[in-house]
């Protein structure tokens, strides 16, 4: 199995699943001749021309208004949004037409779109070039949202995506864009929406993570080995959210700790601990703990670790839970 | 590429007034003639019993398109019916011309589900609420069925107050860059809800913004049908020849409140209303036919009658829909929908007893 970079295997999918269907076409900002700013979009105008991969006006809402009519036209359009936080001007076609217009045609018309792009902080970047803004889409009805947290998820989810009839956003933390090259199936490689995967088993403490907090709850569950089993959860998709995963590892550890980088208010992880006060609550023999992002703008990036999520916040919530 | 500089400054006519403006010429035979009229005539009877519909309870708020007709039955009598029509909320009824069911509409403006219809099936795309936010959709529809080889035209219907949003801009940007085969149809009414068009822009007419995206702007006498239909003519082979999009400014005045829950008095120049009132445009068409002997009084009756009928069918038929099952909320949202649409619909059923 070849080994690629997380970014490389977001390119992989795209070739891949750009080769087996013809109507799936890649527009965005910079996505054809420079192929993209990450160059997650690296070589598909060279391969499948200018008509399939197509450098776009700068105009967000464009790029996604403009999706859906190509879908009304019969193609399955990936849009590209350049940075977590560039992509609020299309909130307004999100909100207003992705998520209502195969409802507004009673079930028809298929909306087969998806928005990809990288999020997250930790990459030492100017403003708005930082942010967690899954809650914004989690919340559209209509519209599903997955976050790889490794290459081979990265292709998976993102082939599935593609070929799921409805409107699908793929969040790809651009920390890990390049930090490891992992084992990655060529060819075909799908991973389907709403499963969960349990990255690493343990019975005292679940870690509830997605996207670039999974690593992180790796390497807190590491700081904790000698002492503490700490059994990891990539929730991989978050709407739907795989609640069958969730239940079964909260209910067997009887703790669980959620990690998310966004700030916390009605951030991805209150809809889990929600989540968990209904279905789980006398199963849990502590309250759930939340390490999130602060309610504040994203910080300058001198000090932008004091505001991610830490391994040491992690293990100190896990032994404030241990402790109760 | 023709010329874009400068757009037009007057307003395109045909229609003359009957005494010192004489009327000028169209390529229409006598039955196309009595065909546009039909079209005018249907929907400013769906329009005019909409409104007394909604003062009896029988539907909800309403836009009302009184004097718009011009607009809407002019432009899409140039199309084919391969082309896709856009339309805002303004040109609810719009689907009317294309054979879609009055019942339909009027159930739109009922809020029932029956209203909801399938664009494919007419195309008609859905109506949009949310202003100018459907001008990137025709585009990119224009767009992609280029791509596909298919020769299809979009046209995208809006108001004044639409071309100060983003979304006509960027819908606007990427038509012309794209060469898209699109045509911004803008009815200027001149009022969006109570804001004047001169707070809208400093833009001398909104026919100059196509200037700016690389795009002839025309601008045409929104009360004349023919003139609505030469200049969309025009738009229309322009697309097909491959040389993209066409701003049309088609320039009237609100003669009607926004809708049925405004009150237009507090803003409105009733003097000028009055004057576009007594200028209207289905009675413009009308003057015109009977003056070149295409339209007699027993055949203009018969048309009134027909469309009469046609409401009087459409809203019996609208209000005979039984209530749609509350089931009906959790279908379509998703073609794969998530296992607690099922949970949350068992629940529902449970404590309504339904």
């Amino acid at each position: 199995m070849p080994e690629r970079l997380l970014v490389e295997a977001v390119n992989d999918a795209l070739h891949v699943e750009m080769e087996r269907d013809p109507s799936v076409l890649v527009l965005g900002e910079d996505v054809g001749l420079l192929g993209g700013v990450f160059r997650a979009t690296a070589g598909l105008q060279e391969r499948f021309g200018h008509e399939r991969c197509i450098d776009t006006p700068l105009a967000e809402a464009g790029i996604l208004g403009t999706a859906i009519g190509l879908c009304m036209a019969g193609w399955r359009p990936v849009c590209e949004m350049q940075y977590d936080a560039f992509s609020y001007p299309a909130l307004d076609q999100l909100i207003n037409h992705v998520g209502r217009y195969r409802w507004r045609t009673r079930g028809k018309m298929a909306f087969p779109l998806v928005i990809r792009m990288p999020y997250g902080g930790g990459v030492r970047a100017p403003e708005l070039h930082d942010d967690s803004p899954e809650t914004y889409y989690v919340h559209t009805p209509g519209v599903k949202v997955a976050i790889p947290s490794n290459p081979a998820d990265a292709k998976g989810l993102l082939a599935a995506a593609i070929r799921d009839p409805d409107p699908v956003v793929v969040f790809e933390p651009k920390l890990h864009y390049r930090t490891a090259k992992t084992e990655v199936p060529a060819g075909e490689h799908v991973v389907p929406l709403g499963a969960a995967r349990v990255v690493r088993e343990g019975t005292d403490v679940t870690l509830v993570a997605y996207g670039a907090m999974v690593p992180l709850a790796g390497k807190a569950a590491d700081a904790l080995a000698d002492d503490v089993s700490v059994e990891v959860l990539d929730l991989r998709t978050l709407k739907p959210l795989d609640e069958g995963s969730l239940l079964g590892s909260v209910r067997k550890t009887g703790r669980a700790v959620l990690v998310q980088e966004a700030p916390r208010t009605c951030g991805y992880m209150a809809e889990v601990a929600a989540v968990l006060a209904e279905k789980a609550i006398y199963d849990l023999q502590g309250p759930v703990l939340r390490v999130t992002g602060y309610d504040v703008p994203y910080p300058y990036w001198q000090i932008e670790d004091a505001y991610m999520p830490s391994v040491e916040r992690v293990v100190d919530a896990v032994r404030r839970l241990l402790s109760a | 590429m023709s010329q874009v500089l400068p757009a037009e400054g007057g307003l395109r006519r045909v229609i003359g007034d009957g005494h010192a403006l004489p009327d000028g010429e169209i390529d229409l035979t006598p039955e196309q003639h009595l065909a546009l009229y039909r079209n005018l005539v249907l929907l400013r009877t769906y329009d005019e019993r909409s409104v007394i519909y909604h003062r009896q309870g029988r539907i909800g708020t309403y836009a009302i398109f009184w004097n718009h007709e011009a607009m809407q039955a002019g432009s899409v009598f140039a199309l084919e019916e391969r082309d896709w029509i856009f339309p805002s909320y303004r040109e609810s009824a719009i689907g009317l011309l294309r054979g879609l069911p009055v019942s339909t509409v009027l159930s739109w403006w009922r809020g029932h589900p029956a209203g909801w219809w399938n664009p494919k099936e007419w195309g008609v795309a859905s109506i949009c609420v949310p202003i100018a936010t459907h001008v990137p959709h025709a585009v990119g529809f224009a767009w992609g069925s280029q791509l596909k080889g298919e020769d299809r035209v979009a046209i995208a219907y809006f108001g004044d107050g639409a071309t100060s949003e983003g979304a006509f801009h960027e819908g606007a940007t990427f038509a012309g860059v794209l060469k898209a085969p699109v045509i911004f149809f803008c009815n200027n009414n001149q009022w969006a809800i109570s804001t004047p068009l001169s707070a809208q822009t400093a833009a001398p007419t909104l026919a100059d913004k196509g200037i700016g995206y690389g795009m002839p702007g025309v601008r045409v006498d929104g009360g004349d049908v023919l003139a609505v239909l030469d200049a969309t003519r025009e738009a229309v082979t322009r697309a097909r020849a491959g040389d993209g999009p066409t701003l049309i400014e088609a320039v009237t005045y609100r003669a009607a409140p926004h809708a049925t829950a405004d009150d237009p008095s507090i803003y409105i120049d009733e003097e000028r209303v009055q004057e576009e009132r007594d200028n209207e445009c289905v009675g413009r068409y009308e003057a015109y036919l009977r003056r070149l002997g295409l339209l007699t009084d027993a055949q203009a009756e018969d048309v009134k009658q027909e469309a009469l009928d046609l409401m009087r069918t459409g809203i019996a038929e609208a209000e005979a829909e039984p209530l749609a099952d509350p089931g009906l909320v959790f279908e379509h949202a998703l073609a794969d929908p998530p296992a607690s649409f099922a949970d949350d619909l068992a629940e529902l059923r449970r404590v309504i007893g339904a």
